[in-house]
């Protein structure tokens, strides 16, 4: 079938509106056809992944647009780079790299992205409205925006994520329609341990789980606790978006377009309805760290997707009983940063002896250059990649886990939360 | 008459290399040569470099379009991409490879039929083209 196209998307794609829009509405119709869309519809904005340097393409890419002209028609923010500018010192990259990795992130910034420099564009002052269309790239953004906040974005990736915002235009196709937002696969948490699900950590195991099962189906998810923060449902999506592809899940009760299970599903009966258990999310800790309770750690790392201002005071809080003996990493965005600083909380981190890595993720650039032996985390994400990434054996807690575990020197384990 | 539909255009030949499950690029792929290196994967250690690539689908992160045409980039890619279900990163990725470098990888979706005639080591050819794509193999 032909994509139904407007006057001003053929304007862009016949050259009517520079370069740089017609090689971007070619990509973005290019993908429309892969989607099966009949057509295009208009974002209100777009965040963007392909400023994190993965060798010359992406750079030629970039320069291909901006030297063309191309200027974001929608705000756009910027995903994590590979360097942290306001601590650069953290970041051990050869000077070639980090000189190519800066120039990629100034060429976003050229054609007018923000420069926000976050994994976790949610936690910034501005996100998208309940049911507005978007354009997100990042996985753990993509399932976060559509499920916790009901802003509708499909799972995009480096280069459409900016022809999307060149162009203010994507797909009318998939996520973006209240058809593709139907759950069809149903996880059961009734029977987990209701303490393991007090804390992310029980959630981030739950999404281990329903991201390794669900395939392509949106998965929605009940008997989860009614008081999750968003802390709780950004451990969960970003699970889920790493052992899998999941970019949406309903949280029964919790998330805005799942007040009921009925809701969640429309009504169509689940290909998959599972329960999940003790054992499972065990299962699911095991398999995302290797290393056992009791084994040697040599450092920690925390923060991946970036930690938002409540989880760096749950860390202070933590640290203020338990100070760590070995190097302790924490990721967040320059945003929360800043306002975290405010109420104090960077100086207690500070005086624990924290290292605040802003702007990138210890997993994604040199950063944790010795680890002496294992890295602990609290984040799935990192635990699922810092293996083939990094080279490193993971040890996977809680944030609590991690700050006693730290203190310690070895895994410490509160053994008795992970059981029924 | 079978039915191989073209995500992105171009002709490739190899050895088919049949993934038991999906692979995310990004993480999964060492773009410097050619190594699956995603540990959670069952055949990490091999090279997709010069193979005809069979997987279900994409996975996981939204960087695989971009690990993906730098391995197309540097030599290091595979020669065509055979999928059961369309999937829009790795497409993106074929795409901007030949639109920066000229180099078009064939990325297209197969029935389930052809896509279980393509056994692991066989010489397998894609020819994609707007308006439609044939796989051969020996």
């Amino acid at each position: 079938m032909a994509l139904a196209l407007t006057d001003e998307d053929r304007a862009a794609l016949g050259g009517e509106r520079g370069e740089a829009r017609r090689l971007a509405m070619r990509l973005v119709c290019t993908l429309a056809e892969v989607m099966d869309a009949d057509g295009l519809l208009d974002v209100v904005g777009a965040h963007i992944d392909g400023c994190l340097y993965h060798g010359p393409t992406g750079l030629d890419f970039a320069r291909r647009l901006a030297d063309a002209g191309g200027r974001v028609v929608v705000p756009t923010t910027l995903n994590v780079s590979s360097l942290d500018l306001l601590h650069p010192e953290l970041v051990h990259l050869d000077p070639g790299t980090s000189n190519e990795a800066r120039m990629l992130m100034d060429t976003y910034v050229a054609m007018g992205c923000r420069p926000t420099w976050t994994c976790a564009p949610y936690q910034l002052a501005e996100r998208p409205a309940f049911g507005t269309q978007v354009a997100w790239s990042e996985s753990n953004a993509i399932v976060f925006c559509n499920s916790v906040l009901g802003a509708r974005t499909e799972r995009y990736g480096d280069f459409i994520d900016i022809c999307c915002a060149l162009t203010g235009r994507a797909p009318a196709a998939g996520l973006h329609l209240d058809a593709g937002r139907r759950a069809r696969a149903v996880f059961r948490t009734d029977r987990a341990p209701a303490r393991l699900l007090e804390d992310p950590v029980g959630f981030a195991a739950v999404g281990h789980v329903v991201g390794a099962t669900t395939g392509t189906l949106v998965p929605a998810i009940t008997g989860l606790p009614l008081d999750a923060t968003e802390d709780h449902l950004k451990a969960l999506g970003a699970a889920a978006a790493s052992s899998g592809s999941v970019a949406m899940f309903h949280a029964v009760g919790i998330t805005p377009e799942a007040p009921t299970l009925g809701a969640a599903t429309g009504g169509l009966a689940p290909q998959i309805d599972a329960s999940l258990v003790a054992e499972d999310l065990r299962g699911a800790r095991d398999a995302l760290g290797s290393v056992p309770a009791g084994a040697a750690i040599g450092s920690v790392s925390v923060g991946t997707p970036h930690c938002s201002v409540a989880e760096l005071e749950h860390l202070a809080g933590l640290l203020r009983g338990s100070a760590p003996k070995i190097p302790f990493f924490v990721n967040t965005g320059r945003d929360v940063l800043a306002a975290a600083g405010e109420r104090g909380v960077m100086a207690a981190l500070d005086a624990a002896g924290v290292t605040v890595v802003t702007d990138t993720c210890t997993y994604i650039t040199p950063v944790i250059m010795d680890p002496g032996g294992t890295v602990m985390t609290n984040s799935a994400k990192w635990a699922w990649y810092a293996p083939a990434n990094l080279g490193f054996s993971v040890a996977f807690g809680s944030l609590a886990e991690c700050v006693a575990s730290a203190a310690a020197g070895r895994v410490v384990r509160d053994e008795a939360r992970w059981r029924d | 008459m079978t039915e191989i539909r073209t995500l992105a255009p171009g002709r490739g030949r190899g050895r088919a290399l049949v993934l038991d499950d999906p692979l995310s690029m990004w993480g999964g792929l060492d773009p410097a040569d050619g190594h699956i290196i995603d540990v959670h994967h069952p055949q990490v250690g091999s090279v997709v470099t010069g193979c005809v690539l069979l997987m279900p689908t994409g996975r996981g992160s939204c960087s695989s379009s971009y690990v993906l045409a730098e391995s197309i980039r540097s030599g290091t890619g595979p020669a065509a991409i055979v999928l059961l279900e369309a999937d829009p990163i790795v497409v993106l990725g074929a795409l901007v490879a030949d639109e920066l470098y000229g180099r078009a990888v064939p990325v297209v979706v197969a029935d389930a039929d052809t896509y279980s005639r393509l056994l692991p080591g066989r010489e397998v050819r894609v020819v994609a083209n707007a308006d439609g794509a044939s796989i051969t193999w020996g």
